[in-house]
């Protein structure tokens, strides 16, 4: 399966020009551009690692991608995504969030049906790899 | 900017002392419903009439009896007035304009003290407003076009249970349109087969499904097991994608206590959203807000009925004062027109309805139809939902007319394509991304939109198909609530 989080997941993988640009589309609004990685997709796991702070101080497309570089080269077999904070007062939140790396293999979730009273069900959504430790989930490099 | 005509500027005759309460019939401006030289205040409510008076009624003792009639008023004098601060207790019209171009339509500015008012009360602010006034015998047609609502008003009310920017957050999604699909056939599916396209719209790339505003528990489909299938089918896609994804269930229902039920319910199934139609009423919504903000949910408004009264410009209410009572009240999402889609919607005048339900503050600009300034002092923004005759071919049209915080839902354009429900869906969702893509890009992508969407169709069959079948549908129809004042053709006063 294709984990479709984010802005561009059917579109083809973006190429690092690609994201260059939507980093500098992200510098000219002024918002902070940040990174974070993962190797557990679910979908309400909403806390991904931090790759640093989010660059607040960082106003250079060409500096964030040789971050994302270095975040690539560390975690290469984790999905990695990029998105930026807009401080503005009734938003101070994220504004544009998308995947720039994935795993070569995305096994995907088992969906688990618990019958209970009546005809209801109770669902648990479970990636596939987190079956094994944190780490060691896609690839060989944990 | 002022308006572009001159007010007309009768002198005040507001009869004063003993003479005021003398028994018998008094014209409303004498009775000091008319005071041209009264200046707002911050705290008061304002409200912008379009009046059409009979022939032969002067038009400011129609705005003065609008004022009387939405406030402290009846037919005759009456000595009980003199027993309250009745000064401070009426309404005052200030202030009258000639619609432009119209002949025999006046603009009638009105303030209401807000010691009139309860605080928190859709339904005490509307029982004043337009409680009486719409039946008045000497008007031929009145319409509320905007109202300025105080910052010592807003801040009764609760506002959105969610918010944008909640909602954004809950869901996981940033930088783009929610996509949905209302499920099609309206009605006459079983519980089964509705869930069936509830799961292909949503695995195929949909964050959302909609229940339409008449499906609430008919013989063909009793709403529990509309509920059980759709969570059956939003759990499925949500494994199938790693993305979170959810359906309006509509708890509309003929008494609170019912709807109460179903929502809870849609709750225990672990339902992130729930939906009510327009015509349960404006206490009915506000209790419903209060539930959502209770147990997470969201909140999805149907505006179903609002056309027998938004639509025609001479009487009734503009949406864009439904839009302020909603966005107090407290939905998270509320139908607020396509522009480009097969309903209702002149371009400026639908952008001012957006405004009011997203911006902080609205700026007065009378050419999208909003008279006053409105300050919403941190109130939750309102998702507007443009639904109704919209297709994947049109979504650079879409993104400049709607921008960003909206749901777009496709229902025809996503269960009509030729490949099936999840095509239809893929379609859209490849659709919308390549076009938010090529926008922060800063391509120029209203104008290049037609080869946007072909270089995308080329890695999307499906998206293919969508714009060779509808590529060329439009609802090129003229608008009937259209702004009065064109920006270009405005004079300087």
């Amino acid at each position: 399966m294709r984990l479709t989080q984010g802005c561009f997941s059917f579109l083809p993988d973006l190429t690092d020009e690609q994201i260059s640009r939507q980093i500098q589309y992200c510098l000219d609004k002024g918002w902070a551009v940040n990174l974070e990685y993962t190797d557990d997709p679910h979908p309400r796991n909403t806390y991904w690692e931090m790759w640093g702070l989010p660059m607040f101080d960082i106003r250079d497309a060409k500096a964030i991608m040789s971050e994302l570089a270095e975040c690539r080269r560390i975690h290469d077999d984790c999905y990695i995504r990029l998105s930026a904070f807009d401080a503005t007062h009734t938003w101070e939140s994220l504004r544009i969030s998308f995947i720039v790396q994935r795993p070569r293999d995305e096994p995907g979730f088992m969906l688990t049906r618990a019958e209970a009273a009546g005809r209801t069900l109770r669902y648990e959504t479970r990636a596939y790899v987190v079956q094994k430790p944190e780490g060691a989930r896609y690839g060989n490099s944990g | 900017m002022d308006t572009p005509n001159p007010n007309i500027t009768d002198e005040a005759q507001t009869v004063r002392g003993k003479a005021r309460y003398k028994s018998g019939v008094l014209e409303y401006r004498k009775m000091g419903y008319w005071e041209p030289d009264y200046e707002p205040k911050t705290t008061d409510v304002i409200a912008l009439f379009r009046i059409t008076p009979q022939d032969g009624v002067d038009p400011v003792e129609a705005a003065a009896a609008v004022a009387g009639e939405s406030s402290t008023a009846t037919w005759t004098v009456v000595w009980t007035d003199r027993l309250t601060a009745c000064e401070k207790y009426r309404a005052k019209a200030y202030r009258v304009d000639p619609v432009p171009n119209a002949p025999g339509q006046y603009f009638a500015y009105i303030a209401y003290d807000l010691a009139l008012f309860e605080p928190g009360s859709i339904a005490n602010l509307t029982a004043s407003i337009i409680g009486n006034v719409f039946g008045f015998k000497p008007l031929k047609a009145l319409r509320l076009e905007d109202m300025r609502l105080p910052v010592a008003y807003v801040k009764t009310f609760d506002g959105p249970a969610t918010g944008i920017v909640v909602e954004r957050e809950r869901l996981d999604k940033f930088g783009r349109p929610l996509l949905g699909a209302t499920v099609k056939p309206k009605l006459g599916l079983s519980g089964r087969n509705y869930g069936r396209v509830v799961y292909e719209a949503l695995k195929g790339g949909l964050d959302f499904t909609k229940d339409d505003e008449n499906i609430n528990s008919q013989p063909f489909m009793h709403w529990r097991d509309r509920f059980l299938y759709c969570m059956e089918a939003v759990n499925k896609a949500q494994a199938a994608t790693g993305e979170v994804k959810g359906t309006y269930l509509n708890v509309t229902a003929g008494t609170m206590e019912d709807m109460y039920e179903r929502a809870a319910f849609a709750h225990e199934l672990g339902s992130s959203i729930i939906m009510i139609d327009l015509v349960i009423g404006y206490t009915a919504i506000q209790s419903m807000s209060k539930w959502a903000r209770r147990h997470d949910m969201i909140l999805h408004l149907h505006r179903a009925g609002h056309g027998t009264y938004t639509r025609h410009k001479t009487h009734g209410v503009s949406f864009r004062v439904i839009s302020k009572w909603m966005r107090l009240a407290g939905v998270d999402h509320i139908h607020a027109g396509t522009v480009v889609g097969k309903l209702e919607g002149d371009p400026l005048t639908t952008r001012g309805f957006y405004d009011i339900l997203r911006e902080d503050y609205n700026e007065t600009r009378y050419e999208h139809g909003i008279f006053f300034d409105q300050d919403w002092a941190g109130t939750r923004k309102v998702m507007p939902v443009a639904s109704g005759g919209i297709h994947a071919g049109q979504m650079h049209q879409l993104l400049h007319h709607l921008g960003e915080d909206v749901v777009l839902q496709f229902g025809g354009g996503t269960i009509g394509h030729p490949q099936g429900i999840a095509a239809g869906a893929m379609a859209n969702r490849v659709a919308l991304e390549a076009m938010i893509l090529a926008r922060n890009e800063g391509r120029d992508y209203l104008a290049e939109g037609p080869q946007i969407l072909n270089d995308a169709a080329r890695h999307c069959l499906p998206l293919r198909q969508a714009l060779d079948t509808w590529g060329e549908v439009s609802f090129n129809y003229a608008s009937t609530d259209t702004p009065d004042f064109v920006p270009t053709a405005m004079p300087a006063y």
